[in-house]
């Protein structure tokens, strides 16, 4: 029998985080993801684990890698003006090949921005959070469910590639209730961790986790079997749902809260006739673009809905290649496009197609 | 046949990279003479940082974690909450921990983290090539301070212990110096006891150790001992500024 509680979206991470051996917690106090850090605080203590307030997100990041440096499973959360502060930690994380979990409950930008949802991040997330060649694990919820869900697998996938994991979410996500069952999340085979600085105990050589390749060649060979295990995520570990696309002409592709939207659009524009579906990748990095190929090899047009000005347009396009017109529809700031408006650019594309 | 001296344990038998002079070897090897005389290598972690002491994770025994510049202090933090039996001390200079690790280096010792800083002091960013760093000297002559430093525009220096001394969480805050063999027993003693406050969580502990950068300051390695007593000292006094035990005994 399963086991549903109502929970807020930025409470189920938490708890997902403590249900999946998750103790230690270090952040900074931000909005839209305060309430995260709060459930920590309250919470952890009375499971042998921490919660501690660093006096910035640089150094929330910073005690995130000298915990993962150590070899424990680790937590940190912000939005969208502190992710920017962790990109420094993040890029050393990734160098150092270091598991964590990161969570961005996205807000508007740039700058100070605003306070209210949105998918603005897609382009640090993907392609621009740190320096230097690497990748991060990005996994977009839809719902609480999901952010549960994706956290423990978030954990577990960063734990077995070796690199940090971030959870995008958003703010409505994060603000919003819905029931969670923790009993359903799947569970992956963990490695162990035999190259922590933990202290060798006189039991073992010296473990270094470090970053520094001063040599360019060593450096070069580094990166490159890092990219390895990139290529092994990217054919393995490329997730989306398909919604209604086996005899669609008009694919919409969303992530997170955007999606759900779509959803609604797309089931008047049923009623009214439409053949339109929907892709929402789970996984940003890797994107689902195998998936998107494949249903561009008989859609006609595709439309790529999102919170922000169009940055996963850009990877929509490359999956496309050309097969068909990639369109944008998007609200940013903090605004939330309405499934009335979708509906409104599902019609305008199928009176094109029909024209 | 009795040995008289030999390398420590804890300190990796390869060859250093700094430069002739340059006494980062002498802290190297005071800080490694106490993880054996403490018997706690196997137990240490030290947190490298990013300066002339980049390489440190090569050199001593004990895992070793490399941090972001300045950053030393919340990695430390981040290892030592997590495995709060370990040991866990970085080694930090001047520009690291007084310039762009300010906010965790106070922060670090406000909250009494227990762990040991080994801040070496020199006046000057020395891998970057001579840079006037947060403790140059007013006068004193950098790359980037090419007139000496004029606290109408490049600011006065700054003296962390003093500053740190202040804070709550700090058990030691102590000035060292291993110019010469006296100055060298003293600054092993203080290394020490920063280590023995870890074991007895007594909280954060600082040595600063007053050290020489001969290649960037252009003199020789002696000379360069001459311009740290001359110079240096009377803007950064020798001392112990806060000791918790010395408070109890009182």
């Amino acid at each position: 029998m399963s086991n549903k509680v109502l929970m807020k979206g930025t409470e189920a991470i938490a708890q997902a985080a403590i249900e999946c051996g998750c103790k230690y917690y270090f952040g900074y106090p931000i909005t839209p993801q305060t309430e995260l850090s709060e459930y920590m605080a309250k919470k952890l203590p009375k499971v042998g684990g921490l919660c501690l307030q660093a006096e910035s997100e640089v150094a929330a990041i910073n005690m995130t890698l000298g915990a993962a440096a150590a070899g424990t499973r680790v937590i940190t959360s912000s939005s969208s003006p502190g992710i920017s502060l962790k990109s420094e930690g993040i890029s050393y994380m990734a160098g150092c090949d270091l598991p964590c979990v990161i969570v961005n409950v996205q807000r508007g930008g740039p700058g100070l921005g605003g306070i209210q949802p949105s998918q603005q991040d897609y382009y640090q997330a993907t392609r621009g959070v740190g320096h230097g060649d690497l990748r991060l694990l990005v996994l977009a919820p839809s719902s609480v469910q999901e952010m549960a869900q994706l956290t423990v697998e978030a954990f577990d996938m960063a734990d077995i590639y070796r690199m940090p994991a971030m959870i995008l979410a958003d703010g409505a996500l994060g603000q919003m209730m819905e029931p969670v069952d923790f009993d359903s999340i799947p569970r992956r085979d963990i490695p162990e961790k035999p190259w922590a600085a933990c202290g060798h105990n006189n039991e073992r050589k010296k473990n270094i986790v470090n970053s520094l390749y001063i040599d360019p060649q060593v450096l070069e060979n580094v990166v490159d079997e890092r990219y390895k295990r990139y290529d092994v995520i990217e054919e393995t570990e490329a997730r989306c749902e398909e919604y209604l696309c086996e005899d669609a002409d008009i694919v919409l592709v969303s992530f997170g809260i955007t999606a759900r939207i779509c959803k609604t659009a797309i089931k008047a524009a049923r009623e009214e006739g439409i053949k339109v579906g929907l892709i929402r990748p789970i996984t940003l990095w890797p994107f689902p673009k195998k998936n998107i190929a494949a249903i561009a090899e008989n859609a006609k047009v595709f439309l790529s809905v999102e919170m922000s000005k169009g940055q996963m347009i850009d990877d929509v396009r490359l999956a496309v290649n050309g097969k068909a017109p990639v369109h944008f529809y998007g609200r940013t700031g903090g605004m939330i496009p309405t499934p009335e408006a979708v509906l409104e650019n599902i019609k305008k594309l199928a009176e094109e197609i029909n024209a | 046949m009795k040995t008289v001296f030999d390398r420590p344990h804890a300190l990796s038998d390869v060859p250093l990279h700094y430069c002739p002079g340059c006494t980062h070897g002498i802290i190297h090897r005071l800080v490694a003479e106490v993880i054996d005389e403490l018997g706690i290598e196997g137990q240490t972690i030290g947190v490298a940082s990013v300066g002339c002491s980049v390489f440190s994770y090569n050199y001593f025994e004990c895992d070793m974690v490399q941090a972001a510049h300045g950053r030393a202090p919340a990695v430390a933090t981040g290892i030592k909450r997590t495995h709060p039996d370990s040991f866990v001390f970085t080694y930090q200079g001047d520009g690291d921990l007084a310039a762009i690790g300010t906010a965790e280096t106070v922060h670090a010792a406000t909250r009494g983290e227990n762990i040991t800083i080994i801040f070496v002091n020199n006046a000057i960013y020395g891998m970057t090539g001579g840079q006037m760093a947060p403790t140059t000297l007013l006068g004193q002559v950098t790359t980037t301070s090419p007139y000496g430093r004029d606290k109408a525009i490049q600011g006065n220096p700054i003296r962390v212990c003093e500053m740190l001394s202040t804070l709550d969480g700090v058990a030691l805050a102590s000035r060292v110096s291993v110019d010469t063999p006296k100055n060298i027993i003293a600054a092993k003693k203080q290394i020490k006891k920063a280590f023995e406050n870890q074991r007895d969580k007594k909280g954060f502990s600082i040595v600063e150790v007053l050290s020489t950068c001969p290649t960037n300051w252009g003199m020789s390695p002696e000379k360069s001992l001459e311009w740290l007593r001359e110079n240096m000292m009377p803007q950064y006094p020798l001392g112990t500024y806060k000791d918790i035990d010395a408070k109890e005994a009182e």
